[in-house]
């Protein structure tokens, strides 16, 4: 009897443990993010509006988090246009150093992210620059290029010579022919690259908390209010961030299923 | 030149055409001239060179030596998009991400030509897929892609088209089909058709003229009826259908024919078929010349025969039936012979003479089994760069 109901219902019992594992930590971010906390925000003390309403009122939360996403963008722009570049040129071009180039761009994504930071932090004091947002976007960018480079070279690789062929075969100049053809057959690559550098970047702390100084990013900001007590408006934020992020995921997954209904039905 | 509509299809030339990868020929000393309007296929075994004589032309690759001239004007050095010509790729090579009429509208808007969109369905209405113009390519059959891909290039009214094995993906019915469309399409709009395909039938249905090539060379050309009956070379009496080769002495050179003797057989063959005249020559005659004969037949002047032999395979096609005679001596002999009665003539075993009428039988210029004509490229240089790419290739891997 227990034997069969086992058999039955393992892989949803699997699947809701996992579940429960996985969403746990998200759950209490968002609950707490209602707390009334006044000083500590440890223990419930019963739910209120203010910290949402209010949020830019605890010291360095929002300028924090500004910071994050500036940095963020720059250096996702930075590192998708370099890191595309870098890959076009990997894929269709022979050149002296190609296959030392590709395995000097795995080591940032191999090298432990303690020694980048070190290393990084070592490079600027020798060359006298001060630590400060243009250290982290610099910082962000290096390490981002790599994650680039791997993502879009996977779809340069596939895509066929022939399109580009074809393009200049029909009067398209070479500046033409990127725009037209390689640039919007690789852009899915392009933009699953983009992501991947903003999260990346966004999330960074190691690296980040060894080249800064006194700017702040938002993990950086979480990790010095950590030590006095976390505010609730840290809550906030990483709740607001999970919501974007969520509507973000099911707004293109209806668009993609919109675009796919249309062309099914012409 | 590349700014408005071609008035007609212009001749291409080529001159002294040469292309060399690192280590190997492709091309040596091509010279070609196809005249303006014809329909000119290029026939040829994978490898032959013929799909890098098209990208020559199309400006995609550049010539080792040589000079290519597009009616008279020398576009050697010209980029592709700055040459009157436009390719059918063999993978068609429609943009994916476009719909089928923003594809036949691409080269019109580059070349800001008036009207694009009205001309790009005017087309479409050409290969009769109008009714699918906004749909992407993915959503079309491969048979209308290439279509499509068809209409994308004649659009731009080029000069010169160029089509790469443009039916090779489809299948069988569709490419018979679309042999007669290109066919319809290329007497309709009067353009100049370079045709390469290594489909021996699909050349000689189609085109005006067919250039067999070989080993980066042309073996021969002509109008596709000549070449079948009077094949020059064993290359081209091979790869153009089948034929029966015997190689041997010629003992008398007489006025209106030659007379071969093969291991104690005479076979006679006219003067002006056969391309050498004394010493050891090798003759042929396609099977479909041959006649089968149960009995010896009597020797009558103006036909030749051999035999006896012993039929040692026979297939029905239904059309026709195809026997294998072994004739002691001279080898295997094929024979197509028409169905003119209910099933095979004679049986597997049976003892055969096989006559055939001496204006069918032809000469060749070599012999069936030449060494091959291009030496390996031993150039310090080449052998320098092909030894780079390799260790290129291996590091890569490691």
């Amino acid at each position: 009897m227990i034997g069969r109901f086992f058999s039955r219902y393992t892989i949803w019992i699997y699947a809701v443990l996992a579940f429960v594992f996985l969403l746990i930590p998200i759950a209490y971010t968002i609950v707490f993010s209602f707390n009334d906390s006044r000083r500590t925000n440890i223990s419930w003390r019963g739910f209120t509006l203010d910290n949402w309403v209010y949020l830019c009122d605890e010291q360095g939360v929002c300028q924090s988090f500004l910071n994050s996403v500036i940095v963020g963008l720059v250096a996702t722009l930075l590192a998708t246009t370099l890191g595309t570049m870098i890959a076009i040129a990997l894929v269709r071009y022979r050149f002296r150093f190609r296959a030392a180039t590709t395995l000097l761009l795995f080591l940032p994504m191999a090298t432990p992210e303690i020694v980048l930071g070190t290393g990084l932090a070592a490079e600027f004091l020798t060359a006298g620059i001060p630590k400060g947002a243009l250290t982290v976007i610099l910082a962000h960018t290096m390490f981002c290029i790599s994650f680039v480079v791997v993502t879009v070279r996977a779809r340069v690789a596939s895509l066929d010579p022939a399109m580009e062929e074809a393009g200049r075969d029909l009067y398209a100049s070479p500046g033409q022919v990127f725009m037209r053809v390689t640039f919007p057959l690789l852009l899915p690559g392009i933009i699953a690259a983009a992501l991947l550098s903003f999260a990346l970047s966004f999330d960074d702390f190691i690296i980040t908390n060894f080249n800064s100084g006194p700017f702040t990013t938002f993990p950086k900001y979480l990790y010095t209010a950590a030590a006095k007590g976390m505010p609730a408006e840290a809550n906030v934020v990483a709740s607001a961030v999970f919501f974007i992020a969520i509507i973000a995921v099911v707004v293109s997954q209806l668009s993609a299923a919109a675009r796919r209904k249309r062309l099914a039905k012409q | 030149m590349a700014g408005g509509f071609a008035e007609a299809g212009a001749d291409l030339e080529l001159v002294g055409i040469t292309k060399r990868f690192p280590g190997f020929t492709a091309i040596e000393e091509l010279n070609l001239t196809i005249p303006a309007g014809s329909f000119f296929a290029l026939l040829g075994p994978s490898g032959c060179g013929k799909t890098t004589t098209l990208r020559l032309v199309a400006g995609l690759e550049d010539p080792t030596a040589g000079r290519i001239l597009i009616g008279g004007k020398d576009v050697t050095t010209t980029k592709p998009y700055q040459r009157p010509v436009n390719t059918v790729f063999q993978s068609y090579a429609l943009f994916p991400h476009m719909t089928v009429l923003e594809n036949v509208a691409f080269g019109l808007k580059r070349r800001r030509i008036a009207d694009p969109l009205g001309k790009a369905h005017e087309a479409l209405r050409l290969v009769e897929l109008d009714h699918v113009a906004q749909r992407k390519p993915a959503q079309l059959s491969g048979g209308q892609q290439q279509r499509v891909a068809l209409a994308r290039a004649v659009v731009n009214r080029p000069a010169l088209l160029l089509l790469d094995e443009p039916l090779g993906a489809l299948d069988l019915k569709l490419r018979r089909q679309m042999q007669i469309e290109l066919k319809d399409i290329q007497s309709d709009v009067g353009l100049t058709f370079l045709h390469v395909t290594h489909d021996q039938e699909e050349a000689m249905t189609m085109a005006d003229t067919v250039a067999v090539m070989n080993k980066g060379q042309i073996e021969q050309m002509g109008a596709p009826e000549e070449l079948y009956e009077l094949p020059k070379t064993a290359f081209v009496a091979n790869f153009l259908g089948q034929s029966n080769l015997f190689t041997g002495t010629v003992t008398n050179s007489g006025k209106e024919s030659i007379i071969v003797d093969v291991a104690g057989t005479k076979i006679e063959v006219p003067r002006e078929r056969a391309q050498r005249h004394a010493g050891e020559v090798t003759i042929g005659v396609r099977p479909e010349k041959l006649m089968l004969h149960t009995s010896a037949p009597k020797p009558t002047p103006g036909t030749n025969v051999i035999g006896p032999g012993r039929v040692n395979d026979v297939s029905f096609s239904g059309v026709s039936t195809q026997y294998s005679v072994t004739v002691p001596k001279l080898g295997n002999v094929i024979v197509f012979a028409q169905n003119m009665v209910f099933g095979p003539v004679v049986n597997d075993g049976a003892e055969v003479w096989l006559a055939w009428t001496v204006d069918h039988g032809f000469g060749l210029l070599d012999d069936p089994a030449d060494g091959p004509r291009f030496e390996p490229d031993t150039d310090t240089k080449s052998i320098a760069v092909q030894r780079r790419e390799k260790l290129e290739e291996e590091l890569e891997e490691a």
